[in-house]
């Protein structure tokens, strides 16, 4: 049974449809694994047993008649950020207590009514703010994959009697696994290591600054932000508007790319849902590389940056140039402003969505002495510290005399961080290659980030400059560092140039192979 | 620019979420950190540079003025604290 958690997508769909599981086998394997694995991963905040068995039944039904929907029978985890409905919906924060909407948000409905089966809602940093999956109220999520220490152990030359084996001295490795417990990555860190440990067979994740990328390269999976507009937020709990984006988190890149085909459409409930149809982006997978331009950009080399990561980027840069495609040295020069200019627009839209917890219409409410009290007491005790930072200096950006050196001179930046990528899609490249992060999975409370948020915060450093500019990005995992731990490529397209990611990352994906951690949980 | 703790305080009430004294010293020291840290956009020569308003030049959608949805009180009050009637309770806010 539990082999049945290892298929990807495209293969656990080839097998459904030819009647040699059923959608009701791979939902007890996953249920069974999430049994065994959450105790100690703490991926899913809630499971739903329950729906998941009866969403496979009605998956078995429509296999039966021939009537599959595109991820009919495919059990999935959803952050916890998608509204589902009668189903608990916090994004994980305290001050949402009880939340279960009586509404489905378009991105769930979208794979619901493809065939998906929802096995239950993902761990992920309080109202998507974080990197490391650690501001949840329902506490971190655990990586799966730890550090591993080689070592060359010198061979004894013995002679064993029972077992018959002989040893003539001299020397092997040996790998021994780090007991360490490590982040996910966030904020999508449950939507990750749930995809990373076999929990689910993909994921819904969001991706504001980071989100989806930073934790699929944490994690060895692939995580792709599309263009912004092209996945309705309608139903997904509001953190930064101008720069939210949903997306999958998958194993592969053929997965991800059939996930996103079911999560995209046009939606009139959100005027920022682009009109465009949503290609079949699982058809660019395969197409020829030759020829293609690919910028590697000289402003994302930064100091303190592992050599791990540079000599991967030089890896990902010789296994594009193999495959056809055309390298060129671009510059990007406002890059560097991405990550302050986000510091003051992600909070300010946060401020000004967050208001709406007041304690009056949904979740915690705590008494006060009079209207105001209770609203200054429910905040304090609803939101974590992460939370409550960053609607501080939303406040204080927006607030009067500090609107202009502030927000709009961000506003302004950001025009200009946008006219960068326009510079160089205009001048023929056609895709962009960067390392997703500036370091692998780093060590739950590790010291260094506690102590300085802005530490933390450089984490979405290659990633930020994506959502500013409101580009697609996809994450693909390209190797393991000295320690065995994987790190990723990042791949920026042009907008809703969806296809030529899924194209790119496949290539990349056949060169460096795939990955997963040691089973030690 | 930097915040003192009045400073802090005040925004702390604007943004209705209750502080210590405790907590409006750290945060007093973390929101500095912060605003250190974007600090550096004053570098960047803005002139002439329009703000963003939106990621992708398009003309905003408008819906036709029809009624879509509704009649389902029961629905919009169900998750809550404290509802009468299909109505939200508040404390009172008028003497």
């Amino acid at each position: 049974m539990s082999d049945l958690t290892h298929l990807t997508i495209s293969e656990a769909r080839a097998k459904l449809r030819g009647k040699e599981i059923s959608a009701a086998e791979i939902t007890e394997a996953y249920l069974a694994a999430i049994e065994r694995a959450n105790p100690v991963l703490n991926a899913y905040v809630t499971v739903t047993a329950d729906k998941a068995r009866d969403m496979a039944k009605n998956s078995d039904a429509k296999l039966a008649k021939g009537e599959a929907g595109a991820l009919e029978g495919v059990p999935l985890g959803i952050k916890d950020l998608f509204a589902t409905e009668g189903v608990h919906t916090q994004a994980c924060s305290h001050v949402l207590d009880g939340f279960k909407p009586r509404y489905e948000s378009t991105v769930t409905a979208n794979l619901w009514a493809d065939g998906a089966v929802m096995l239950g809602k993902l761990n992920m940093d309080e109202f998507a703010m974080g990197s490391s999956n650690e501001t949840s109220y329902y506490g971190p999520v655990i990586n799966p994959w730890r550090r591993s220490r080689v070592d060359t152990v010198v061979m004894p030359t013995t002679h064993q009697g029972d077992g018959g084996f002989v040893s003539a001295g001299g020397t092997r490795t040996q790998r021994t696994l780090d007991n360490a417990q490590l982040v996910p990555g966030g904020s999508s860190g449950g939507s990750a290591s749930s995809v990373a440990a076999f929990l689910c067979a993909g994921a819904t994740a969001t991706d504001t600054g980071g989100s989806i990328r930073q934790p699929a390269a944490f994690t060895g999976t692939v995580g792709i932000k599309p263009t912004y507009g092209r996945c309705s937020r309608w139903g997904i709990v509001a953190f930064a508007s101008s720069l939210d984006q949903a997306g999958p988190i998958a194993r592969d890149v053929r997965d991800a790319a059939i996930l996103l085909k079911s999560m995209a459409s046009v939606d009139p409930k959100d005027t920022t849902s682009v009109d465009r149809p949503v290609p079949d982006y699982e058809a660019a997978i395969g197409r020829p590389i030759k020829g293609m331009k690919v910028g590697i950009p000289k402003e994302y080399r930064v100091d303190g940056m592992p050599q791990d990561i540079e000599a991967l980027w030089q890896k990902g840069i010789a296994w594009l140039k193999d495959a056809g495609a055309e390298i060129v040295d671009i510059s990007l020069p406002h890059t560097k402003y991405a990550l302050p200019a986000y510091y003051i627009v992600a909070p300010a839209e946060a401020s000004s969505n967050l208001a709406r917890y007041d304690g009056v219409r949904y979740g915690l409410r705590v008494p006060g002495k009079d209207i105001i009290d209770m609203y200054e007491k429910t905040r304090a005790a609803g939101f974590g510290r992460e939370v409550k930072r960053r609607i501080m200096i939303g406040t204080y950006v927006l607030s009067a005399g500090y609107y202009d050196a502030y927000y709009l001179q961000a506003q302004k930046v950001r025009t200009l961080i946008k006219r960068d990528f326009e510079n160089v899609f205009a001048a023929g490249v056609d895709v962009i290659l960067t390392p997703a992060t500036p370091s692998a999975a780093f060590g739950i409370a590790d010291e260094d980030m506690a102590s300085d948020p802005v530490k933390m915060y450089l984490n979405d450093i290659f990633t930020v400059t994506v959502n500013m500019a409101g580009l697609p990005g996809i994450s693909v995992p390209a190797g393991l560092d000295g320690k065995g731990l994987p790190l990723g490529l990042q791949l920026i397209g042009r907008p809703f140039d969806e296809e030529t990611l899924f194209q790119t990352a496949n290539v990349i994906e056949q060169a460096a192979g795939k990955f997963q951690p040691e089973k030690w949980w | 620019m930097s915040v003192d703790l009045q400073t802090v305080k005040r925004v702390a009430h604007l943004a209705r979420i209750a502080v210590s004294e405790e907590d409006a010293e750290r945060m007093t020291g973390e929101l500095n950190a912060i605003l250190g840290f974007v600090e550096q956009l004053n570098e960047v020569d803005v002139t002439g540079v329009e703000p963003m308003t939106s990621v992708t030049p398009m003309e905003m959608k408008k819906r036709q003025d029809v009624v879509t949805d509704g009649n389902k009180p029961a629905d919009i009050v169900a998750n809550a604290p404290a509802t009468d009637e299909n109505f939200f309770l508040v404390p009172k806010v008028v003497e």
